[in-house]
């Protein structure tokens, strides 16, 4: 046969140029621009959420524990959502709760990840007596049950604020490990980490470079079911009192702090908890947006 | 067995799709697949469809069942089905003519059983479901059918699970599931693709038996040609959707008309340049004495080769002949119980960990799936680039140039490429990624495992041509283990056939292709198709005479 059937051959069977790539930004733009009415929402109240913690002092009209009138005022006039049981605004008290519940929660979550991720990859990938090892102790910790394991550490190690995000963070990293070597499993039997195994790679590259960008897709879905969670556990532990300290202000703390009034028929104590409970629907509704397009799931019709 | 479908005799047109435009969902706008092909498929004719991947072959298998895949639509064109328009019957309608009147067997079975139930048990869910018999008779049926189908212990294998039973074996019981319903028509979507060569062979003189018996009839979709050729009355070649070429097997085989058909014909006749002998040159690699296990399995027994500077050794054998495992225990994944590897005359440790970076970067590895071998979220760029920093510790613009110079090496342009993720390739285009990576470590050895068996033929043909370029420019030597015949015959210098983890056969290429053989290596040699459409006949009578492989006999 001769050569030029050999060359026509070869650039239409294998030598075809690619479809013209898109750029990031524009897909993620366009993406959005799909995106069911509940993610928007949820991404909505999210960047809202982040904003009015960024911006807390400038957005509040009275520093964060400042004693503006007496305790309990009703709202309107000067105090647009009341005081409350020491005096101080009710609305500023809101807003610097955003700050701190969140930034806590956010601080504890990535740390979360960090250890569970890592841990969880590396017993993937080690196996052997480490997966073993690693395994048993979250086998431990995941027996207790979460709150009151936490409560008996933070009345052991005190409470403030770093000693509460790392007994969460450590606390919560169990479950991210969990995941992330369920899903590292899949990953490390692959020939492209034999191929860097024999290699030569070090045992950090293979983590980071070949399992982790792998993973990311669950990872980054449950950081915000985490996210969550975390939260939830820091408000519950603000009300039982062993969370974020007074004069902090956080939402937690605020629902007890104020709940007399519930008895009075005022609404004012659910506010923090209306807040509370907004940033979660709202996170998830992105979460199960983001989960949607990641593993592929197509609407049935 | 009496065709107890709706009457019909030989001749008459079963299938008839006339105009069959198929387009497929891509990034919002839809696409053609199929561009308008006429298909007529009469009663008891077997028509092969071929062409290389991509050409829509499977798409127009299904759209013979009125069904297209999720994201695809027929968008034009009629499909009739004895007498019955597909196009404009309802959803309720289709769906009772398939498995019962038309029937699909996948290529891959070991996919499309439910590993959860058994044989048995899937086979008699359709007959019962349409009401064709009771649970009883089609558990009878399904034995009979498995008793002609040469499945070992007919009666008992049904009630089996899946994974317990081998691959041949499973698609001839996915072979009898498509029969339950004696369908008017059966779909063989590459059928024997996945299979060895020797496995093939049963399965193949089965269908045909089948076939024959039932007087059904038959799309047969596959890219080997020498299996069309075997199973086919008529041939249509398929390119990017339109029709090439139809014409019948016999003239199709002697006559091509169209160029293309034409290359695909002369695919196979690809041949490495003559080389000299190895003797007297020291060997590159030497496996001595390795005997290997997984546990206390033992898989390897006692393996001695020699790789030569510049030589292919090809390692060949059916799945499960330890093949592979050798390739483990050179590159020290699976360090041998005894014996060992050298490389230039110095021992290798056992495990990879163990070895120096210099020993590790001398022998590269070249996989089967070129998908999972390279990772989906790295760009070309890092792929290749890694191993020249990681070994030469190359940087900034030599790097850079470095992997420009690879891309052009395995022939991919580097300004379309280099900034690519390995999901926006083609099969092809990724294994020759993953030689580039091979490459970029400057190795003198490399092991290419299976390398083209994922691939369809063309492209196959392409990355032998550029191997074999390589390997004359920078004298590489390659341990290439495949079980296609075909490949070994055209690259390799020396052969080694190993069964069941030891080696029966080893010589040179020239040798190993001339008798007298190993009773072995004949079974493997003979079982390669080829392309006279007689082939199979002849070698099947043969195989009778000789009594050599029992499953030949036919019912």
């Amino acid at each position: 046969m001769s050569d030029s059937v050999d060359t026509t051959v070869e650039q239409t069977a294998d030598a075809l140029p690619p479809p013209p790539r898109q750029r990031g930004l524009s897909v993620a733009w366009r993406e959005l621009k799909k995106a069911p009415l509940s993610a928007k929402f949820g991404l909505l109240v999210i960047v809202g959420y982040v904003f009015v913690a960024l911006f807390a002092p400038v957005l509040t009209p009275y520093g964060e524990s400042e004693i503006v009138g007496s305790e309990f005022e009703p709202w309107g006039g000067p105090f647009v959502l009341g005081t409350d049981n020491l005096g101080r605004d009710m609305l500023t008290r809101l807003i610097y709760g955003a700050r701190n519940t969140i930034g806590i929660a956010f601080v504890t979550t990535c740390l979360a990840f960090l250890i569970g991720g890592v841990a969880g990859i590396l017993a993937a990938a080690l196996a052997g007596w480490v997966d073993q090892a690693l395994s048993r102790l979250v086998d431990v910790l995941m027996a207790i049950p979460a709150l009151i394991f936490s409560l008996l550490l933070l009345t052991i190690f005190g409470t403030s604020i770093p000693t509460l995000i790392v007994i969460i963070a450590v606390l919560d990293s169990t479950r991210v490990f969990r995941l992330a070597r369920a899903v590292s499993l899949n990953v490390v039997v692959m020939d492209f980490v034999e191929a860097a195994r024999l290699r030569g790679e070090g045992i950090g590259w293979i983590t980071i470079r070949e399992v982790l960008p792998n993973i990311m897709p669950p990872l980054v879905a449950e950081f915000g079911l985490r996210f969550c969670f975390v939260f939830l556990t820091i408000a519950a532990l603000s009300f039982l009192g062993l969370g974020i300290q007074p004069p902090t202000a956080d939402w937690g703390s605020m629902v007890r702090d104020n709940a007399t009034l519930i008895t009075y028929g005022d609404v004012t104590p659910l506010l923090p908890a209306g807040a509370i409970a907004l940033l979660t629907v709202g996170v998830n509704f992105v979460v199960d947006w983001f989960l949607h397009k990641t593993s592929g799931l197509r609407d049935e019709k | 067995m009496k065709n107890n479908t709706s009457g019909g005799s030989k001749g008459d047109i079963l299938l008839e799709m006339r105009g069959l435009r198929i387009e497929g969902q891509a990034d919002e706008t839809w696409q053609p697949i199929i561009k308008g092909i006429d298909i007529v498929l009469h009663r008891g004719e077997v028509l092969g469809l071929i062409g290389e991947s991509g050409a829509g072959k499977s798409t127009a298998g299904l759209a013979a069942m009125g069904f297209a895949r999720p994201g695809c639509r027929i968008s034009g064109g009629s499909i009739v089905f004895d007498g019955m328009d597909l196009m404009a019957a309802s959803e309720e309608e289709r769906r009772k003519l398939r498995g019962s009147r038309i029937a699909y067997v996948a290529q891959s079975a070991a996919a499309s059983f439910n590993p959860a139930h058994k044989l048995i048990d899937q086979f008699t869910e359709l007959p019962v479901k349409h009401g064709k018999s009771s649970r009883n008779a089609a558990e009878a049926d399904a034995k009979d059918l498995y008793k002609r189908l040469l499945l070992p212990d007919p009666d008992n294998i049904g009630y089996r699970y899946p994974h317990q039973v081998s691959g041949g074996q499973l698609q001839r019981a996915m072979t009898a599931m498509a029969l339950a319903c004696r369908p008017d028509l059966i779909i063989f979507d590459e059928p024997t693709t996945a299979l060895d060569v020797t496995t093939q062979i049963e399965v193949l003189v089965t269908i045909r038996d089948i076939v024959t018996q039932f007087n059904t009839a038959a799309i047969y979709i596959t890219h080997d040609l020498a299996v069309v050729a075997q199973m086919a009355d008529r041939i249509m070649v398929l390119r990017y959707g339109e029709l090439v070429e139809e014409a019948d097997t016999d003239t199709m085989m002697a006559h091509p008309k169209e160029k293309y058909t034409k290359t695909l014909w002369a695919v196979r006749t690809f041949k490495k340049q003559a080389t000299g002998t190895y003797t007297d040159s020291a060997p590159l690699v030497r496996v001595e004495h390795v005997t290997a296990a997984y546990g206390d399995i033992p898989v390897l027994y006692d393996i001695s080769f020699d790789v030569h500077p510049g030589q292919t050794v090809a390692v060949v054998g059916e799945s499960g002949s330890g093949k592979s495992t050798a390739a483990r225990v050179i590159t020290g994944l699976l360090p041998p119980k005894e014996g060992r590897v050298l490389v230039h005359d110095k021992p290798l440790p056992g495990d990879y960990r163990k070895r120096t970076k210099d020993q590790l970067r001398h022998a590269q590895m070249i996989y089967q799936m070129a998908d999972t071998a390279v990772n989906p979220r790295h760009r070309i760029r890092e792929i290749i680039g890694r191993p020249l920093s990681f070994y030469l510790g190359m940087k900034g613009d030599q790097l850079e140039n470095r992997i420009r110079e690879l891309l052009n090496l395995i022939e991919l342009d580097p300004d379309q490429f280099i900034d690519r993720f390995p999901g926006e390739l083609s099969g092809g285009q990724k294994q020759r990624i993953c030689i580039a990576r091979a490459l970029a470590a400057e190795p003198d050895f490399i092991i290419c495992d299976e390398v083209t068996s994922a691939l369809d033929q063309i492209v196959a043909e392409g990355i032998l041509k550029l191997l074999d370029r390589l390997q004359r420019e920078l004298n590489l030597a390659y341990m290439f283990i495949t079980h296609d015949l075909a490949t070994v015959r055209a690259i390799s210098d020396e052969v080694v056939v190993m069964l069941q983890g030891r080696i029966v056969e080893h010589g040179p290429c020239a040798e190993m292709f001339q008798p007298p053989h190993h009773e072995y290596t004949d079974l493997l040699l003979s079982s390669v198709p080829e392309m006279d459409p007689n082939w199979l006949d002849g070698l099947m009578e043969r195989r009778r005479r000789e009594g050599m492989m029992e499953s030949a006999s036919t019912s």
